[in-house]
């Protein structure tokens, strides 16, 4: 499949595909200290900003090493507020791994070590100071296979913001989660019942919601919907949309097309031989029509063409 | 879709330019977690030292028991007969014990249907968690009130139904690893079921055998009960190695020594106990190893 | 497989090989059958024992359960001289040890759990989980000796005084005895086995709790405890019981090491500084000297009301450990 055969729906100025009836935007709540509000336009065309929007994640020069394994090798790039962002590539260069590492998720798997830098903000996530817990709270998760709770559909929505103080207002919260992630009217009149008792599509946008319940900064989407069949994965991908612009969403994807459908901008992952080994690492990262369109490194060019991967 | 009002919780308010330290009620909450974690940490540093304490207490006071005379010869000084009876009795229990215990396996891995499976499984699990003082009765009723004698033999017996359940239970699971591609091959090649249990099976799981009667030997050595009722009344005077009499053993001779208020008896039973342990660690730790072992050569 | 034969003693071959192989048919059947035979045997040895005990013990009951019938559980005075036997005391003792065992040892068992499972790296676990186990190997006899000369002073001089002294209001604390044999040493001498066995059953049962289900928590900015409260606890809880009912079961049967701490009484005091007796500990302690046929028939029922509440918690654990397996499939 060339890159000419692919049908591109051209962005409208809400990041909407016109093909989606009825969806409608979620009114943004600008953030505070935001410069530039990324309500006024989502355009993937960066020169329409007064400003670039805040650079949320900023990484420099990072590395990643399992023991004595180095599983990444000297990624620099900067994610934006408001923005999606896509991390595309072959499976096992690392994309993941840098995912979960702008949340300190890798913290518990033995022998990881970052070098380099990421920043959150202006803060480094790897400093002294920091409170992971508090990194999480406010860079939220979806995992590649739906985990809910073996508790009640309103349990594990609540559970996170009861943890964090909230005792009023619980059920308005729940149903505005529900209804942020597209799934309020199918479980409305069941929410006592458990969570595994749902599709896994279902389950998956529950996960969507438990994350945005808490109401992060950013959310960090790994394969959300690989695990999915191609109705409820068109379902997540229309979520993501509505939530663009509320939330910062980086998302691991392997499927092309959904990249191409839903980011803003991507990054191109893939193995490259340093030495002896080959290490993951960051080979091209631009608005997603120059990635798919105008691919400037020619590995880029061959993974989007299919040629490979 | 009509949407609600937004209402922010106050508690829930966060910029997120401010530095990654806790926010809101987190402070309290990481001191919570860590009290948890604390009292964790010390429940574990507490079993670890009453299992020292314990084997700390065997050892200073035993240690200064243990002679050669003490191993070689029997009362007053010594404890030979005691360890003698205890091996005669253990062995037996063994001889017995094993072979059942593995043809139980066997049943469940090879013969069980799907309706006798889980009765079997409960059996053993109840046999299992079975008192050893309901066992040591029973074997009293059945034996040694109708024959009128004590005897080491009925001992030995009381204390097989205690280690069937475990050697049937280890032995089930070294079994189950046993891998399918292995007795599917002796199947395909028409080999019959008898031939294929014996020669490939049962070796491929003999490691696991072995680490599970060693562990049932461990457990048997040290059991009391049955043979205060069954094999108690003797004179440890002498060796005696007759199993259809009563046999002197170390627990009960322990037990004995205990309920006594003799301190050169207390020492004795130190000294007693500290062998008893002794053999225990050795049988606990060759198993493991064991095991340990096998796994390795498995997984390759 | 061997290379083909030429033709001609291809023919001779195949003979031979149909001759040998009828009489090694013959001799596979037969071993199969064999085997399947003393495999059942071994299975229906088992179930005849079980049934054998259950049948032997209620046996041996029957005068003293024909003369006091259920009485024995609310009569109290055991009075081998005076051929009076009532059981209400060693019950008494017998739930007053297993619930001190269990009110104790769970909580610290599954805690040991939680750090061996969820807190430890993995070279601590593997250093402490079999120190846990190890405590598991340590004979009851010896434990009992342990209790009675090294403990039982400790309690007599020390704890006992302090408890009575500070919280001798609750009816718990009374009076220290001197010897330092009490229910209370029993007690803590059960809760000593009871622990490993809950300890370990509970450290598998975290330790297969699936790993995105904590991510998926700890994703949503909770702390360690939060993860363990609201993920892994609730999700291991079943098992949790089941383990709970194994070290129950293990609390009620013990009858050596109570015997040698307990004080030989029959009757049992709300005071745990008082000596006791429990149903198991009588029997050991009474039995080989046993001065009537209805003291060693009332003996009996004591390992008859043993039996079934013992079977009885048996049989639970196994039960809430079944269900919880089959609802763990389900979730999956």
């Amino acid at each position: 499949m060339s890159i000419d055969d692919q049908t591109f729906d051209p962005p409208t100025s809400n990041g909407v595909t016109p093909q989606a009836p009825g969806r409608v935007r979620l009114r943004t709540d600008p953030l505070p200290g935001v410069i530039g509000s990324p309500a006024a336009t989502e355009s993937a065309a960066e020169s329409h900003f007064h400003l670039a929007p805040d650079v949320v994640f900023d990484s420099e020069n990072v590395g990643i090493f399992y023991g004595s394994k180095q599983a990444l090798i000297d990624v620099t790039m900067r994610i934006r507020r408001g923005q999606v962002t896509a991390l595309i590539g072959p499976s096992g260069c690392g994309k993941t791994t840098f995912l979960r590492s702008l949340n300190r998720m890798n913290d518990s798997i033995p022998g990881f070590r970052i070098e380099g830098s990421i920043n959150y903000h202006g803060h480094d996530i790897y400093g002294s100071n920091v409170d992971t817990v508090e990194v999480r709270r406010r860079i939220g998760m979806v995992f590649q296979k739906p985990n809910p709770f073996p508790k009640s559909i309103f349990d594990n929505i609540a559970w996170a913001p009861r943890n964090l103080g909230m005792r009023q207002g619980l059920h308005e919260r729940v149903e505005k989660a529900l209804r942020g992630a597209a799934l309020w009217d199918e479980v409305k009149d069941r929410l006592k019942d458990s969570a595994l008792g749902l599709s896994g599509g279902q389950q998956q946008r529950l996960c969507i919601a438990r994350a945005i319940a808490i109401e992060p900064d950013v959310l960090l989407l790994d394969e959300p919907a690989s695990a999915l069949d191609p109705i409820a994965t068109g379902a997540i991908e229309d979520l993501i949309h509505t939530l663009k612009g509320r939330f910062t969403i980086v998302i691991v994807t392997h499927n092309m097309q959904q990249a191409a459908r839903v980011a803003d901008r991507t990054a191109f992952f893939s193995l490259e031989t340093r030495g002896e080994k080959p290490i993951g690492t960051l080979i091209e990262f631009d608005e997603t029509e120059k990635i798919f369109g105008s691919p400037r490194d020619p590995r880029t060019r061959d993974y989007v063409t299919g040629r490979f991967g | 879709m009509r949407l609600l009002p937004s209402r922010r919780d106050p508690s829930l308010d966060f910029d997120p330019t401010q530095p990654l330290v806790a926010t809101g009620n987190l402070r309290r909450r990481n001191a919570v977690s860590r009290v948890i974690q604390g009292l964790a940490v010390a429940a574990a540093i507490g079993a670890v030292a009453v299992l020292v304490i314990v084997v700390w207490a065997v050892v200073s006071h035993g240690a200064e028991a243990i002679s050669w005379e003490f191993i070689t010869t029997g009362a007053p000084n010594g404890v030979g007969p005691d360890l003698v009876g205890t091996g005669i009795i253990v062995g037996i229990a063994t001889l017995i014990a094993t072979p059942i215990g593995v043809l139980i396996a066997l049943f469940l891995t090879e013969y069980a249907g799907r309706r006798t499976t889980r009765p079997v499984q409960i059996m053993l699990d109840v046999l299992n968690g079975m008192p050893s003082i309901i066992i040591a009765v029973f074997i009293y009723i059945l034996i040694v009130a109708r024959t009128h004698k004590e005897s080491g033999l009925a001992g030995a017996i009381a204390l097989s139904i205690i280690m069937v359940p475990l050697i049937a239970r280890g032995t089930q699971e070294v079994l189950n690893l046993v891998p399918k591609p292995q007795r599917e091959a002796a199947d395909a090649l028409g080999v019959a079921r008898w031939r294929s249990v014996l020669t490939i099976i049962l070796p491929a799981a003999m490691a696991g055998i072995i680490t599970s009667t060693l562990l049932s030997i461990a457990r048997a050595a040290g059991e009391t009960a049955p043979l205060l009722l069954i094999s108690s009344l003797f004179t440890d005077t002498t060796f005696q190695l007759n199993p259809l009499e009563a046999l002197p053993n170390v627990p009960v001779r322990i037990f004995q020594l205990s309920e006594e208020a003799n301190p050169e008896g207390f020492t004795k039973a130190w000294g007693l106990s500290l062998i008893l342990i002794a053999i225990i660690l050795t049988l606990g730790l060759g198993s493991r190893a064991l095991l340990n072992r096998s796994k390795r050569k498995m997984t390759r | 497989m061997s290379a083909t034969p030429p033709a001609g003693s291809a023919s001779l071959k195949l003979a031979r090989s149909n001759r040998q192989s009828d009489s090694r048919k013959r001799a596979d059947r037969v071993g199969d059958i064999t085997l399947r035979l003393i495999c059942t045997a071994a299975a229906l040895l088992a179930a005849v024992v079980l049934i054998l005990i259950a049948k032997e013990v209620f046996e041996g009951a029957q005068p003293a359960f024909s003369k006091y019938g259920f009485s024995f559980l609310t009569s109290h005075e055991w009075a081998p001289p005076l051929e009076k036997f009532g059981g209400e005391g060693l019950i008494f003792g017998t739930l007053i040890t297993s619930a001190m065992a269990l009110l104790i040892g769970a909580p610290v068992a599954i805690s040991i759990a939680v750090f061996l499972a969820l807190l430890a790296p993995v070279g601590v676990r593997n250093v402490i989980s079999p120190l846990v186990e190890m405590l598991a190997a340590v004979p009851s006899v010896i434990l009992g000796f342990w209790g009675v000369l090294i403990l039982g002073p400790v309690l007599a001089n020390n704890v006992e005084p302090f408890l009575h002294d500070n919280f001798g209001f609750i009816p718990l604390f009374g009076a220290p005895q001197t010897t330092g044999s009490s229910i209370f040493n029993a007690g803590l001498i059960l809760t000593i086995m009871v622990i490993p066995i809950i300890a370990s059953v509970s450290r598998d049962l975290f330790m297969a709790v699936p790993r995105e289900l904590q991510d998926g928590a700890a994703a949503l900015g909770s702390t360690r405890w939060e993860v363990i409260r609201g993920v892994v606890l609730p999700s291991t809880f079943s098992g949790l019981i089941a383990a709970c009912l194994l070290g129950l079961g293990r609390a009620l049967g013990e009858a050596i090491a109570v015997s040698q701490v307990i004080g030989g009484a029959t009757e049992s005091h709300i005071s745990l500084f008082k000596t006791g007796g429990t149903l198991a500990s009588i029997i050991a302690l009474q039995f080989p000297s046993a001065v009537s046929a209805l003291h060693t028939a009332s003996l009996y029922y004591c390992a008859a009301l043993l039996l079934v509440i013992g079977v009885t918690a048996n049989l639970l654990a196994s039960w809430v450990g079944y269900r919880f397996s089959n609802a763990g499939a389900v979730a999956r």
